[in-house]
C-alpha cells in the first residue's frame, strides 16, 4: 500500500489521538498495579560492598549526589583508594573529591591497590543518634539511620560521634545531611541510587528481613567484615574481602 | 591536594565542626564552677580567709553564667529550636542536659543564694535610694522586706543549704561539661573517663585564679588594701587544686603514651606538629609548669608583700591563659585529626563571620560588663573593706 505524506499525517494523528485517550484511560482507572503497602517492620536494610568487585569508576557517588541533591564539597558516599605497603601499617589513601570522576590511572605499582566505597553504616547501635539532643536523627523501624530535618538543631554533635565520618552539616538547610539508603526509593521497592548505578553490582542493598534475599547466601559463604568493629555499632554495611588495613 | 590537609581525611572531615566558640563555652562553664566553688569555701568549710571574695566569687560565677549558653547559641545552625531541648530532650544525650544543669545551677543555686546573701542590703536600698534604682531594688526584694533577726537566720540557713546543694551542682555543671567530650567513642583525643575529672579540676583552677585575679584589680582599682591573708589562702588552694590538674592530665599523657593504641601514632604526630604551640609551649609550660612554680616558690619561701602580688598576678594570668589552651587543645585538637588516623587538617579560625574571632572576643567581654552592672547594683565590698581597713 502506498502512503503519501496526507496520509502518513492523518494516521500519525489518529495514532497520536489513540495513545492519549489510552493515557488518559489508564490514568483514570489506574492501570498500573498499585505498590504493595510499605510495612516498615517486614523489613531491615543493610548493603553488601564487594570490594574486589569496585573498580572506583565514582558512578555510585555521581548518581548519589544527582538523586540526593548533595552539596558540592560534601558526601553521602564516597570511594576510597588504598595502597598498602607490605609490612607497613600506614596505607596510602586517596579519594580525589570523594571520587565523584574515579581516579586517575594509577601509576604503576607492586603495591596491593584495591578500592572502598564507603557510605553511612547505618548502624543499629549508632552512636550518632544516641548522642543528639532532641532526637532529630534516629533510626527508623526498618533499620535506616534518618535526620528529620525540621527538626535538627544543627549542634554537630553527631558528627562528631560518628566514627566513620558520614555526617556533615549542610550548608543550605542549616541541619545535618547523611546517606538516607534512597529511602524514598527503597520504600517504592526500588533500589539505591548507588546500587542502581554501580556497573560492576559491588554494592547490593539487602534486606535482612527478607528470608528470600541472597545476603543469607552470601553471609554463610563469605568471610565478610564491617568497618571498625571494634566501635561496637552493629554496622549493616557489611564488605566482602576488606583487608586489615581499611579504617 | 586539598589546602591545609595533610594525608588522608574523610571527606566530610576536613572542615572544622566546632570552632572557636565551643571552645569559649567550657572555658566560661568553667570559670562559673570554680568561682562557685571557692565562694562554696567560705560558706560550707569555713575558711574565714577568703571572705572578702565571698560575694565578688558569686557575682563572678553569675556573671559568666548569663553569658555561658550565648556561644552555643551562636553556633547551632537553628538556634530558634535549641528551646526543644527543654520540650523533647532526647535522654540518651549527654547535651540534651544541658539546659536543665544549666538552669538548675542558675535559678536554684546561684540566684537564690545571691539573693539571700544580698536580702537585707536590697531591702534597705529599696527604702533609701531614688530614682529608677529605687524601682529596680523594689523588685529585687520580690515583696519581702522582713530583715528581722529571725529572718536573717532563715535566709542564712537556708543559703548554707543551697550552698551545700551548689557544691555537687557546680561539679555537675562543669563534670557533665567533661562528659560530652569524653563519651564520644569515636575520638580517642577526647574519649577518656578521665575527662570530666579533668575538665572540673581545671574548672576549679580557672575559677579560683579568675576570682583572685578580679579581687586584686577590683581593689586596685577601689584604692583598697588588698587583703594578703585572703590572697595567699586563694593561692595556696589554687596552687593545690593546680597539682591534683596537673597529675590527672599527665597521668592521662602517660596512660596514652604507655598503652600506644591504635589512634597514638596519630595523635603523637599531631601533638608534636599541629598542636605543639598550643599544647606543649602554651598549655603544658607556660600555662601550667611556670604558674605551678610560681605558686610553689611561694609555698616553700617568703616573699614580701610586694613579691607576692606580682607573682599572683603573673601566676594567676598564666593560669587563665593555660586552662584557655587546654580547652582549645581538647576542642580544636580533637578535630585536627582523621578518625582514619590517616591525616590532618588546619583549623580556619574567621574574623567577622558569625563563628569568627571578633563574636569570640565579643563573648569574652561580656561576662565583665555584666560583672561591671553587677558590682554597681549590689556591691560586694563591705565585707572587705572591713577586713581590709
Amino acid at each position: 500500500m502506498e502512503m503519501n505524506r496526507r496520509d502518513l499525517f492523518r494516521f500519525g494523528g489518529k495514532l497520536l489521538v489513540l495513545a492519549s485517550a489510552g493515557a488518559t484511560l489508564e490514568q483514570i482507572i489506574g492501570a498500573e498495579p498499585a505498590p504493595e503497602a510499605y510495612k516498615q517492620a517486614d523489613h531491615w536494610w543493610g548493603m553488601i560492598i564487594d570490594i574486589e568487585k569496585c573498580i572506583g569508576c565514582g558512578n555510585c557517588v555521581k548518581a548519589c549526589s544527582k538523586e540526593n541533591n548533595v552539596p558540592d564539597g560534601f558526601f553521602r558516599t564516597w570511594v576510597e583508594r588504598y595502597e598498602v605497603p607490605e609490612g607497613y601499617t600506614n596505607p596510602k589513601v586517596t579519594s580525589p573529591k570523594g571520587a565523584i570522576d574515579g581516579f586517575p590511572l594509577p601509576q604503576p605499582t607492586d603495591l596491593k591497590a584495591f578500592f572502598v566505597p564507603k557510605l553511612c553504616n547505618h548502624c543499629a547501635d549508632s552512636p550518632c543518634t544516641q548522642v543528639c539532643p532532641v532526637g532529630a536523627t534516629f533510626v527508623s523501624p526498618d533499620g535506616v539511620v534518618l535526620v528529620d530535618k525540621e527538626y535538627c538543631l544543627g549542634c554537630r554533635y553527631c558528627v562528631q560521634a560518628c566514627p566513620y565520618g558520614c555526617r556533615y552539616l549542610n550548608p543550605e538547610t542549616e541541619t545535618i545531611d547523611k546517606c538516607t539508603l534512597c529511602y524514598h526509593r527503597i520504600t517504592k521497592g526500588l533500589t539505591t541510587a548507588c546500587c542502581e548505578n554501580c556497573p560492576t553490582q559491588a554494592r547490593v542493598l539487602v534486606d535482612f528481613k527478607n528470608p528470600k534475599d541472597p545476603v543469607h547466601e552470601f553471609l554463610r559463604t563469605h568471610k565478610v567484615s564491617v568497618l571498625k568493629p571494634q566501635m561496637a555499632t552493629e554496622a549493616k554495611v557489611y564488605y566482602n574481602n576488606l583487608d586489615g588495613a581499611v579504617r | 591536594m586539598i589546602p591545609g590537609v595533610d594525608g588522608f581525611m574523610y571527606p566530610n572531615e576536613t572542615e572544622l565542626q566546632w570552632s572557636i566558640l565551643i571552645v569559649l563555652y567550657p572555658f566560661i562553664t568553667g570559670l562559673v564552677a570554680g568561682a562557685f566553688i571557692l565562694a562554696s569555701l567560705e560558706r560550707v568549710f569555713k575558711v574565714e580567709a577568703v571572705k572578702p571574695t565571698y560575694r565578688l566569687a558569686l557575682l563572678t560565677a553569675l556573671s559568666f553564667l548569663l553569658v555561658a549558653p550565648l556561644p552555643l547559641q551562636l553556633h547551632l545552625g537553628h538556634p530558634e529550636r535549641s528551646f526543644e531541648m527543654y520540650l523533647t530532650p532526647h535522654t540518651s544525650s549527654a547535651m540534651a542536659m544541658f539546659g536543665f544543669v544549666y538552669l538548675w545551677y542558675l535559678t536554684v543555686v546561684l540566684l537564690l543564694e545571691i539573693w539571700l546573701d544580698y536580702r537585707v542590703e536590697i531591702v534597705h536600698l529599696s527604702k533609701h535610694s531614688t530614682g529608677p534604682l529605687r524601682l529596680v531594688y523594689k523588685a529585687l526584694t520580690l515583696g519581702s522586706d522582713n530583715v528581722s533577726e529571725g529572718a536573717r537566720r532563715i535566709d542564712d540557713r537556708v543559703g548554707y543549704t543551697i550552698t551545700v546543694i551548689g557544691i555537687p551542682s557546680a561539679f555537675m555543671l562543669h563534670g557533665y561539661v567533661g562528659f560530652i567530650f569524653g563519651s564520644i567513642k569515636a575520638n580517642p583525643w577526647w574519649s577518656t573517663p578521665l575527662m570530666p575529672v579533668v575538665f572540673l579540676f581545671s574548672a576549679m583552677v580557672s575559677g579560683i585564679a579568675a576570682v583572685m585575679l578580679l579581687y586584686m584589680a577590683a581593689m586596685k582599682v577601689k584604692g583598697l588594701r588588698i587583703d594578703m591573708r585572703c590572697v595567699d589562702t586563694i593561692a595556696k588552694y589554687l596552687f593545690y587544686t593546680f597539682v591534683i590538674d596537673f597529675t590527672l592530665e599527665m597521668l592521662d599523657l602517660i596512660h596514652r603514651t604507655y598503652e600506644a593504641d591504635e589512634s597514638f601514632r596519630s595523635l603523637n604526630f599531631m601533638v608534636h606538629t599541629r598542636l605543639w604551640a598550643s599544647h606543649v609551649l602554651l598549655q603544658i609550660g607556660a600555662g601550667t609548669v611556670v604558674p605551678l612554680a610560681l605558686l610553689a616558690a611561694t609555698q616553700l619561701r617568703r616573699f614580701s608583700e610586694a613579691a607576692r602580688k606580682v607573682i599572683y598576678v603573673c601566676a594567676g594570668s598564666l593560669t587563665l591563659i593555660g586552662i584557655f589552651a587546654m580547652r582549645w587543645n581538647v576542642v580544636i585538637g580533637g578535630q585536627l585529626f582523621s578518625k582514619s588516623f590517616l591525616g590532618y587538617t588546619t583549623y580556619k579560625m574567621d574574623l567577622v563571620t558569625r563563628e569568627g574571632l571578633l563574636p569570640a572576643i565579643l563573648l569574652m567581654l561580656l561576662p565583665f560588663a555584666i560583672f561591671f552592672v553587677l558590682i554597681k547594683l549590689l556591691p560586694p565590698w563591705q565585707h572587705s573593706e572591713a577586713s581590709g581597713d
